[in-house]
């Protein structure tokens, strides 16, 4: 009875992590480019080939387990026709095991072509890691339409996009599973990274390299954007901040740029120029906060300034002095930023 | 029996590894700025000597290898580096040697990053919470090798000028110190 009630308990568990599979924000099993798309062939080929030969074993194994032979007056007696046979069917199973390997390498050599490939790219973005957010850099041949922007990217559909990938302090991992495969980003070296996304849309990536505490908490959004949207949402990051245009929202600012928010975030347009955290100038335009750990709205800001150790513990966002009025100016103003 | 005997030495040994450093992920409440009282000169008029106060905060950070290594990482995110150098000096004054203008005691140099000094040296107070001022008074302390090895950073990320903190062999804090080049003429 009570082996009954375990077993269902762990079909019932197995079949919940089944649904986890469903999710298509973040799944390899959802491509949406052609490199992906290709790993996923190479990941659906190497399963069934090695499934195949994994049940193939099984089944050898079961056979020889329930054969059963005479051994006649003497068990150590040799039937020389038999060793032959046997031999033969060794040597052709380590000839067959040989030539899947082979076949396999061959697979995976050609599968990757597309992903090392070397188009022209209509986007470039430079990525740091830092513990435990992104910051994205978006470059450009005129300086005036560089901007930088942290935990959410926006690419457009079908264009190619070059990632260079960089770190400041330990080793990460870039990873959207729709889009690409994973690549490490390795204090003092650029690793380069290419995709073209071919369907609108949101998808989720994730850091995918143990980097300290909150590596957990280390997400990022990538947009997919028709090309005209994603015209629009550039040249609108290329700008400084919105003005303010509430008395609460002036005051918001004031407050930040006079409070230690200023020693770490840059808020283009006004005298907040730090470079240490995330840029702000346009966070009310993003998704998430705190790299994709909350939805954005002015509770999440005001809870996460408040807060950061609770939410994210061991962050590198300080605790910091603000009186409730400045908080509630601070997070109205943040909100604003779109 | 002799085996057995130090067997359970050894284990009882090893347990010394199990002792770790608390590191207080959730820092208290703000809202307490500290205020410590120091005097810069040990005399006053009057028997006992100077009259100070020290909030304690200092057993805190002095010893604690992550605050240490915090500072170490403050200190180039705040540019303190873009003055001190890497703690040899520049338009500051180096912080490595064992000369303290105003006062070596961690302490002192809390007060010096908070309030700020003539001749250049910014206050922080308001921009640089708590913490992370006595974060950082401590690094400097070990830059002199004026904090446990044991605790003090043991590398740097980049290039630098000197061994690690770790390495630098204790130089207790003088007070006077060298005038530095930008305060001998008023500016």
């Amino acid at each position: 009875m009570r082996t009954r009630v375990w077993s269902r308990h762990v079909l019932l568990l197995s079949s919940a992590l089944l649904l986890t599979g469903c999710n298509l924000v973040q799944s390899p099993l959802n491509p949406v480019s052609p490199q992906a798309r290709d790993l996923l062939w190479l990941f659906w080929i190497f399963s069934a080939v090695l499934a195949a030969i994994w049940l193939a074993v099984m089944l050898a194994l079961l056979m020889s387990l329930r054969a059963r032979r005479d051994v006649g007056t003497d068990p150590l007696a040799a039937d020389p026709h038999r060793e032959s046979r046997a031999t033969m069917l060794v040597a052709g199973l380590a000839v067959a095991t040989g030539l899947t390997v082979l076949v396999l390498t061959g697979l995976s050599f050609a599968g990757q072509r597309r992903l090392f490939g070397n188009e022209t790219a209509a986007v470039t973005i430079r990525v740091l890691g830092h513990q435990w957010w992104w910051e994205f850099q978006y470059e450009d041949p005129d300086p005036s339409r560089r901007f930088n922007t942290a935990n959410e990217i926006h690419v457009p559909v079908g264009q190619p996009v070059l990632i260079k990938l960089e770190s400041t302090d330990v080793i990460h991992s870039f990873w959207v599973p729709s889009l690409m495969g994973k690549v490490d980003l390795i204090p003092g070296r650029q690793n380069i990274l290419r995709f073209t996304a071919e369907r609108a849309g949101i998808y989720r990536g994730q850091c995918a390299e143990f980097c300290g505490l909150q590596h957990a908490k280390m997400g990022m959004l990538v947009v997919v954007d028709e090309p005209e949207a994603f015209a629009q949402w550039r040249d609108a990051q290329v700008q400084p901040r919105l003005e303010p245009a509430t008395d609460e929202a002036r005051a918001g600012e004031q407050a930040f740029v006079a409070a230690p928010c200023s020693m770490c975030h840059q808020v283009r347009g006004t005298g907040a120029a730090g470079r240490n955290g995330p840029e702000l100038t346009h966070v009310g335009s993003r998704r998430t906060l705190a790299a994709g750990t909350l939805p954005m709205s002015r509770g999440n800001l005001a809870a996460w300034i408040v807060d950061p150790h609770g939410i994210k513990p061991g962050v590198n966002m300080p605790l910091v002095k603000l009186d409730p009025g400045e908080l509630n100016t601070i997070s109205a103003y943040l909100e604003g930023l779109k | 029996m002799r085996s057995h005997a130090l067997i359970a030495l050894l284990a009882g040994a090893a347990l010394v590894g199990c002792q770790r450093e608390e590191r207080q992920a959730r820092p208290s409440p703000v809202g307490s700025e500290t205020q410590e009282q120091v005097a810069l000169a040990p005399l006053s008029p009057g028997e006992p000597g100077p009259t100070t106060y020290t909030s304690g905060k200092a057993k805190e950070f002095e010893g604690n290898a992550y605050h240490l290594s915090q500072g170490k990482k403050l200190f180039v995110w705040f540019n303190c580096n873009g003055c001190h150098g890497s703690g040899g000096g520049g338009m500051g004054p180096a912080l490595m040697d064992d000369r303290w203008i105003y006062g070596g005691s961690i302490e002192n140099i809390v007060q010096t990053i908070r309030e700020g000094r003539p001749n250049g040296m910014p206050s922080f107070r308001g921009r640089v919470p708590d913490d992370q001022i006595w974060e950082l008074a401590a690094y400097v302390r070990s830059m002199s090798g004026n904090a446990p090895s044991s605790a003090a950073p043991a590398r740097s990320d980049s290039l630098h000028s000197h061994p690690a903190e770790n390495r630098q062999s204790p130089s207790p804090p003088i007070a006077g110190g060298i005038v530095p080049p930008s305060a001998e003429k008023p500016q």
